[in-house]
């Protein structure tokens, strides 16, 4: 087991003219469950392939623990890609389909045995050993698969999309065993995915890419509570954090014609900027009883047990702008929801409130 | 309604039954051909005259590996050619179904499941391995990287005693502008441990001659590689005085299949020191100057044996100083079409025409070696065909083997033999996910990121 750091990493295609992967600062601790995350081409593939070694690093370096694999070939980095082959040989027993690659890296016969027999007790095939694999299911098969990385006992899990190529009920159940395993093993996990439900389920972190730059790295409730930046908070959580531009007025912002009080200390970082976002995600809010708050027309309401999400836009608007609008979302306790149409009232509480310069992007709060 | 993504609609397909799931497929559109074993749900289907593949697969697999397969067709690397995506498909309940890709059966291919199947001799093997080699260097050369090169995404043909390979599934594949040493290296890192895995398990099969040891194979094949890559790509360094070594690298690639394209030659400001390197080389050096010649499309080494036979033809007509074109013309009318002519139509499925050719001059020269004089091609092409041809089975589209031993589904190997039984051992991890699966019905936000249970665990973890 090792620690994982990329210094400064870089990669620039030939001919490219932005960076694909822009100087790479990440630390990884020993045992830590690291996913990367982002919209595609936001450079988490390739981050993951230059710690592998198939893509080279232009500049900057990667250290597995105290080594230095930055130029070293993929096979002698101690990794293993997890899920790369599956095909499973219908001759071989399953105990032999997880271990064959052993074989092939001369590992002594009762040492073989017992690694595969210690990976299958782990993943729950140990009756399964002696068998030939045509009877088993489609969960089995992953975790045969799973166990071929595990036996290899590398310093160093990698996995690039790992779900994307099964039906969507064996996407949820691969998940949790992967991270169930992952958390036994306390092998070293970078995992890369474009689906933020998945890394903030999986992670022990989260580091968050966007065109090549890592935007944020946190534990995936910090990444929620207090994104640095516009990008983070609209990528992450779902359904996602409204984000609403306002003025900057006296004692706060102003959304239509309510005035939002936000802290003065944080208006005061803004220096000069007149239009700032406003960020509330939809379980924050609720109906104000008052009658003072930000305005929602309704267009739909939709009733999921104890809640109701609202979806609508800033009231206010002429029916011909409301297609075309920012929509809003809040999800509120469901005992007497609103109709559609109709028109409500939303607060926050202010610890709640998330603040960030439209012009930077950067969070002020 | 199922949806169609063909560049060329082949409308017979469309009468099938898209509404099964393909394991479901009555036997009357299957065909039971030997292939590889695959993690997907994959049949021969016979439509009309034509026998295609079709690989269940979900719709952005299915649509990448479409695309994938027309790129590599259009940069005329050896694969199978896709026909379509077959997308939108429901079942009589209205349940989704997979999408399915469909790939022309290439004609008198050979997977090798049934080239090994024979008590394959090591000569044999060794020849298939170079087939792979070559293959996997000729993507390499185009800026493929395969992801899960092995033996059951290839296919073989026949290619004048040799054999030509072909990729058969492009699912992981990626196409790249140029590769890195690091792909390279990983991708031969996956070819070791997917063919050492076939090999072991065509071992345990007892479809492998004991005289072979997938070690040595694998690292036969990782060696061949390296050799002709470093042909291909190296950097070769001289004396000014032995300018003949470039002439001479021209030759060795040539040799091997190879043309240069474009050959980087650099001089120190003396000109005592030249450094030679191939920058672009392509393959096919024989068979595009058979088709420029001749029209006539065959695999490399099948092209090389014709055009040996054309420079005989040439020299014995003693036509040297002519035209290479008119030549080529006469030998095509004179010698090459009456042989290819004469081959009964109910033999023609045997072999394809430019193999057949080949193993017609194979015979006359061991029927002129036993006459001691030489026999004309007429009659050695009669005498191979009543004697050798009419033996052999059909390759046009490859039957199951009887020797492979019965199989649990006659349509997919992966399912293995029929032999033990299928009762099924105690599995804690499927009860567990049954539980879980029931859970789930029960929350319909199950898409929705469920932070409170989030800050539920964390907080138990921090406790």
């Amino acid at each position: 087991m090792a620690t994982v750091s990329f210094s400064d990493a870089t990669r620039v295609y030939p001919g490219a003219d932005h960076p694909s992967v822009d100087r790479l600062n990440l630390d990884i601790a020993d045992g830590e469950f690291m996913v990367l995350v982002g919209p595609s081409g936001c450079g988490k593939s390739t981050s993951l392939r230059m710690l592998a070694g198939l893509e080279e690093v232009n500049q900057g370096s990667i250290h597995i623990g105290d080594r230095d694999v930055t130029d070293l070939p993929p096979k002698d980095r101690d990794i293993a890609m997890v899920f790369q082959n599956y095909a499973l040989y219908p001759h071989m027993t399953v105990g032999d389909n997880m271990g064959f690659a052993l074989k092939m890296a001369n590992v002594p016969k009762a040492e073989r045995q017992q690694r595969v027999m210690e990976a299958a007790k782990l993943l729950g095939l140990e009756d399964f050993l002696n068998r030939k694999p045509k009877a088993l299911s489609g969960g089995q098969r992953q975790r045969v698969a799973m166990g071929r990385a595990i036996v290899r006992q590398p310093q160093v899990f990698l996995m690039d999309e790992p779900l994307s190529n099964l039906d969507a009920k064996l996407r949820v159940s691969t998940r949790t065993q992967i991270a169930a395993l992952q958390t036994r093993l306390g092998v070293t996990t970078v995992y890369v995915t474009h689906d933020q439900v998945e890394a903030m389920t999986m992670g022990d972190r989260v580091a968050v890419m966007k065109d090549g730059v890592l935007m944020q790295v946190d534990s995936p409730l910090h990444l929620y509570d207090t994104p640095k930046n516009l990008f983070v908070a609209g990528f992450i959580g779902s359904p996602a954090m409204n984000l609403i531009e306002g003025t900057v007025v006296d004692g706060g912002i102003q959304v239509g014609d309510y005035t939002v009080p936000v802290p003065r200390e944080w208006l005061a970082k803004a220096a000069g900027e007149t239009k700032l976002t406003l960020g509330i995600r939809p379980e924050n809010f609720s109906i104000a009883e008052s009658g003072a708050g930000i305005g929602l027309d309704v267009a739909v309401v939709e009733e999921l047990g104890a809640d109701a999400f609202l979806y609508g836009t800033l009231a206010g608007l002429p029916e011909n702008e409301r297609l075309n609008a920012q929509q809003v979302v809040a999800r509120i306790s469901s005992r007497r929801p609103p109709s559609r149409g109709a028109t409500v009232r939303l607060t926050a509480d202010a610890e709640h409130f998330h603040v960030f310069s439209t012009k930077t992007g950067d969070r002020l709060s | 309604m199922p949806r169609f993504l063909a560049a060329q609609p082949q409308t017979e397909l469309i009468t099938l039954p898209w509404e099964m799931p393909l394991e479901d497929w009555p036997e009357k559109h299957l065909v039971a051909l030997p292939r590889g074993i695959s993690r997907h749900v994959v049949r021969f289907v016979k439509v009309g005259g034509g026998v295609y593949a079709a690989k269940e697969v979900l719709e952005h697999l299915a649509i990448h590996e479409y695309r994938l397969l027309r790129d590599l067709i259009r940069l005329d690397v050896p694969s199978v050619e896709p026909l379509g995506v077959v997308t939108a498909r429901v079942d009589p309940d209205g349940e989704p179904l997979d999408p399915v890709l469909i790939t022309k059966h290439l004609q008198f291919s050979l997977p090798y499941r049934s080239l090994f199947s024979r008590g394959v001799r090591q000569d044999t093997v060794n020849r298939l391995v170079d087939a792979m080699v070559v293959l996997l260097a000729r993507l390499h050369l185009t800026g493929f990287l395969w992801g899960d090169v092995s033996l059951s995404n290839t296919l073989f043909r026949r290619d004048a005693g040799s054999f030509a390979a072909y990729l058969v599934d492009a699912e992981t594949g990626e196409l790249h502008d140029q590769l890195t040493d690091g792909q390279r290296e990983h991708d031969l890192m996956i070819a070791r441990t997917n063919l050492f895995g076939e090999f072991c398990d065509l071992e345990a099969g007892g479809l492998l001659d004991e005289a072979l040891d997938p070690l040595t194979l694998v690292e036969t094949i990782e060696n061949r590689y390296r050799e002709l890559w470093s042909e291909l790509t190296g950097v070769e360094e001289f004396d000014g005085s032995e300018m003949h070594r470039i002439e001479s690298r021209v030759r060795r690639l040539n040799a091997l299949g190879f043309d240069i394209a474009e050959l980087d030659i650099t001089t120190d400001f003396a000109g005592s020191t030249i450094r030679i390197q191939p920058k672009v080389v392509d393959a096919g050096h024989h068979s595009r100057r058979l088709i420029r010649l001749t029209g006539l499309d065959t695999e490399e080494n099948q092209a090389r044996r014709l055009l040996n036979d054309l420079d005989t033809f040439r020299a014995r007509t003693d036509q040297q100083g002519a035209d290479e074109s008119i030549v080529a013309h006469q030998w095509l009318t004179q010698v090459f079409e009456p042989v290819v002519n004469a081959v009964p139509n109910e033999l023609r499925s045997k072999r394809e025409p430019a193999e057949i050719f080949h193993e017609v001059l194979e015979h006359r020269w061991f029927l002129s070696e036993q006459a001691g004089t030489e026999i004309d091609i007429k009659e050695a092409a009669e005498r191979y065909m009543n004697t050798v041809l009419k033996q052999l089975p059909d390759e046009a589209v490859a039957m199951s083997l009887d020797s492979m031993g019965q199989l649990a589904n006659p349509y997919d190997p992966s399912q293995g033999f029929l032999d033990d039984t299928v009762e099924k051992p105690y599995d804690p991890w499927e009860d567990a996910d049954e539980i879980a699966e029931e859970e789930e019905v029960s929350t319909p936000a199950a898409a929705y990121l469920d932070i409170d249970s989030l800050r539920r665990r964390a907080s138990a973890n921090t406790d």
